[in-house]
């Protein structure tokens, strides 16, 4: 059983490689996740025997990647709403990235005055 | 009353020798171990910030320059905070009181929990090899890009010795858990446990999953501060304040880690000299671990004038009054406890008046800086500084001390003097008032933190502040003086001198070697008091 | 650990005519075996929020720049990448088939699956190495002698910071987990275990595959970014 499960896994990895070569946009990365995640699950269920153990060990499982999601997730609330709000002023907050592509241009944008640390300026 | 006596054998005389200490696995020893080198701890962070309260006493920079103040306020939050408040009560009073309580031996991991020890020991020896080559002065929080590119003190080495000091905590952690999933004794179920095994595994929950973030920042500052590595730094696109992220992932929830076993500490008080049960018990437990979850989602709190996105500021603001609300129950649970129950004015009573009030202000205070307005004004201000002081060491030394007065009779077999360890608390109770309350007010006037100059205006608060400095300083060796003359001439305290409910109670003071004559088998719920019990003093 | 107490104050509870690897505090080799493995499932969630840190720190440059993140990408060899991916799972499967063999007690197959494991393990590290020592040729290890063409030059120094500091880290669990399969096969060599305690055998079969697990993510992470050029 553990030669099919690592078959599935050989073959899993293929796909993840081909999947590489093709331009699916935005999709790209979600989908290289997902077959990560997939091939860790088999690992996870078969290879290290959680399927058969007890709740506690998927319980156990389960809390890790709970918190590992909390600690992106919520980071991320700050990182991907920077660009949001945009003080009196132009101002839009340290180390905005406005665009994404190659890095923003040093303080030139309108009114901007290198925003670090502080919130909105006094009008 | 009959006269008590020592028991012949014990944990402490079955064996002499430095060997037989620092190679021992008895759980018992090892918490023993722990509280000499966090006493330790102590007393250098309190060197510390004697330093700094010294400066303060005038507004100008006369008692030391500014960079020496900045090692010194740095030395004192990173003694403070990784050598004494995180270690101090799981490690010295869970090590001791865990295995006893569940009816176990000893804990999952023997070899282990003495390991635990000696990397606290290293972990400690590389932050005082940092002080004694000039220390640090980026503050214990250590933010890039100043820590990372700029700062020239010794960063490398204290961060060397807080990544090994964390290892400590997360193997301590480790233990307790398996210790509590797998070694209670037969008949203690979940619900018959104590609060403090409760609260111990909320907390390790805690280190397990808190302390490899910070340990994995510290490397990333190492990898950026002595190869040029580039994960913060400005100037290559990375964001500084993504340090802080990763910091205050760890940082926010490690103090919970410092809150949880004292909380635990003192609902074991509380009902003992209540003469009455926990009111609400499941409420308690749970609470513990919602501490500890809820611990995890609001860091970002300390970030709020970082130039992090409002929107997901508020998110957090929103978040840290959440996480009040378990904290709440607890002192509403504790008081409910109290209420029609028998007070009795013992040490470790004064303790837990002491906790509940200092506790609720520093918890009260904390949701004025969960509140984005007010932040922004009270950041970086000493109304920051009296907050946690008051929750950490209002609530939890305070808790400690609870705890220590508790279970000090089983783990020397010895009394302490009542009056004295009253007198202490007394004195530690208005010292602390006298220190920090008067910060609340400077950091309302706008005094900021970590400056060793001041405007004139703010002096004289300061000099009170510095006042109640020394009078605690006078509390706590009051309190080491009379413990340690009780190892000497205390009386013997026999197996239960608190009439207290739990199984560490029904053994010998000081406990065997292997805890336990025989396996206990445990039929009831926790803290069956009865009201109509006399005291005997 | 009754320091100096003569054996055996105290019952250990059933039958179990003290196996010699049942240890004084537990009950029972069940208990023991299952505090064990409780411990090292612990120890693993430890690791998954060490790298987690890491992980963070990719994941938010990823977002803010998609283009150096697809240059360096381009600069790392799919072909090494892809055969050490092979290669390591491959390990899993031999480890999990040495765990298999010691729960059966077949002693020489269990030392030969482990010695495999091992062997699979140091050709990752030697492919690895091979990888290393071409960036280090072509002055892209982060530092002061960082060298690339081009305008995104600076973050492509985050990347590699990332790319070193992840499969640096990795490499680093790779030599511990090598080093512990090293002992454990003498062990097995020797005889200690047996279907009764295969504990230690068990253990390390969780933590290699935790090592496996890790480099499941990091290879389409840091490899298979963007290959459509």
């Amino acid at each position: 059983m553990y030669y099919a499960i690592f078959g599935s896994l050989m073959a899993l990895t293929a796909t993840t490689v081909a999947v590489a070569f093709v331009n699916l946009g935005a999709l790209n990365f979600p989908v290289a996740l997902a077959i990560a995640i997939l091939k860790a699950t088999l690992v996870i269920l078969f290879f290290m025997h959680v399927k058969y153990s007890s709740q506690l060990t998927k319980l156990i499982c389960g809390t890790a990647f709970f918190f590992l999601i909390i600690l992106f997730g919520l980071t991320l609330t700050d990182y991907l709403s920077r660009g949001w709000f945009v003080a009196p002023g132009g101002t839009a907050g340290a180390g905005t990235q406005l665009t994404i592509g190659p890095a923003a241009p040093p303080a030139g944008e309108p009114g901007a005055e290198a925003g670090e640390g502080e919130a909105a300026p006094e009008p | 009353m009959t006269t008590t006596v020592l028991p012949r054998v014990n944990y402490l005389n079955v064996k002499y020798g430095v060997a037989s200490w620092l190679l021992t696995k008895d759980h018992k020893r090892i918490g023993l171990m722990y509280l000499v080198l966090v006493a330790v701890a102590f007393l250098l962070g309190g060197i510390f910030a004697a330093g700094v309260r010294i400066e303060l006493t005038t507004p100008q920079g006369d008692f030391v320059s500014a960079d020496t103040y900045n090692r010194l306020f740095t030395m004192h939050g990173v003694t403070m905070v990784f050598f004494v408040l995180i270690p101090a009560v799981p490690a010295i009073l869970g090590n001791f009181a865990l295995p006893l309580m569940i009816g176990a031996k000893d804990v999952a991991f023997p070899k282990i929990n003495l390991l635990s020890w000696y990397i606290l020991v290293i972990g400690f020896v590389f932050t005082v090899a940092a002080m004694l080559f000039g220390g640090v002065d980026t503050g214990w929080t250590f933010y890039t890009p100043y820590s990372s590119l700029a700062s020239n003190s010794n960063v490398m080495l204290t961060g060397i010795g807080i990544f090994i000091a964390g290892f400590s905590s997360i193997l301590t952690g480790l233990n307790f858990m398996v210790t509590i999933h797998r070694m209670r004794a037969p008949g203690m179920t979940w619900f018959r446990l104590p609060l403090f095994v409760w609260a111990i595994y909320a907390t390790a929950l805690v280190q397990i999953l808190a302390t490899p973030v910070i340990a994995i920042t510290v490397g990333m500052l190492a990898l950026e501060r002595g190869l040029g590595f580039g994960f913060f730094d400005p100037r290559l696109g990375g964001d500084p304040v993504l340090f802080q992220h990763l910091f205050w992932f760890y940082s926010h929830p490690a103090v919970y880690i410092m809150i949880l076993p004292p909380m635990g500490a003192i609902s074991e008080v509380i009902a003992c000299f209540s003469r009455k049960s926990v009111f609400g018990y499941s409420f308690v437990a749970f609470s513990s671990l919602s501490i500890a979850v809820f611990g995890f989602l609001v860091w970002a709190h300390h970030l709020f004038v970082s130039g992090i996105s409002p929107y997901s500021a508020m998110v957090f603001s929103f978040l840290s009054f959440a996480v009040a609300i378990p904290s709440a129950v607890k002192v509403f649970n504790w008081t409910a406890t109290m209420y029609r129950g028998a007070i009795w004015w013992q040490a470790p009573m004064m303790w837990v008046f002491g906790f509940l009030g200092l506790f609720l202000i520093g918890g009260l205070t904390g949701l004025f800086l969960a509140s984005l307005g007010l932040d922004v004004h009270l950041h970086d201000t000493y109304f920051v500084v009296a907050h946690f002081h008051y929750i950490m060491v209002g609530g939890a030394i305070m808790g400690f001390f609870a705890g220590l007065h508790f279970w000090w009779p089983k783990m020397t077999g010895r009394m302490y003097s009542n009056s004295m360890a009253t007198l202490s608390a007394l004195l530690v109770f208005v010292g602390f008032n006298l220190t920090f309350f008067p910060q609340f007010i400077l950091g309302y006037l706008g005094m900021p933190r970590r400056y060793h100059v001041y405007s004139e205006e703010f002096q004289v608060l300061n000099v009170l502040s510095s006042a109640g400095a020394s009078i605690l300083a006078v509390g706590y060796i009051l309190l080491a003086s009379y413990l340690f003359y009780s190892l000497v001439k205390g009386k013997p305290a026999g197996a239960n001198p608190w009439r207290a409910t739990g199984l560490e109670w029904t053994t010998q003071s000081p406990p065997l070697p292997e805890n336990f004559e025989e396996t206990p088998i445990v039929t009831e719920a926790p803290y069956q008091y009865s009201k109509r019990e006399v005291n005997v003093g | 650990m009754a320091d100096g107490l003569t054996a055996h104050a105290g019952p250990h509870g059933d039958g179990q005519a003290h196996h010699p690897d049942l240890q004084h505090h537990f009950q029972t080799l069940g208990q023991q075996q299952e505090a064990a493995t409780l411990g090292m499932w612990i120890f693993l969630v430890t690791e998954v929020m060490f790298f987690g840190g890491l992980l963070m720190a990719y994941l938010l440059y990823r977002v803010w720049y998609p283009e150096a993140w697809v240059e360096g990408s381009l600069e790392l060899n799919i072909v090494l990448g892809a055969t050490n991916t092979v290669v390591l799972i491959g390990s899993s499967l031999t480890m999990a088939l040495g765990v298999r063999a010691a729960q059966t007690g077949a002693q020489k197959a269990t030392v030969g699956w482990l010695l495999l494991t091992m062997a699979l393990g140091l050709t990752f590290l030697v492919i690895k190495f091979f990888e290393y020592r071409e960036k280090w040729e072509l002055n892209h290890i982060p530092g002061p002698n960082f060298t690339f063409e081009g305008p995104l030059a600076p973050q492509m120094q985050i990347f590699f910071s990332l790319y070193f500091g992840l499969t640096g880290l990795h490499a680093l669990h790779m030599i511990i987990g090598f080093t512990l399969l090293s002992v454990i096969a003498w062990m097995a060599h020797r005889g200690r275990f047996t279907p009764e305690w295969y504990t230690p055998v068990e253990l390390s079969g969780l933590y290699w595959h935790f090592v496996d697990i890790v480099w499941i993510f990091l290879f389409p992470l840091l490899y298979l970014v963007d290959r459509t050029h």
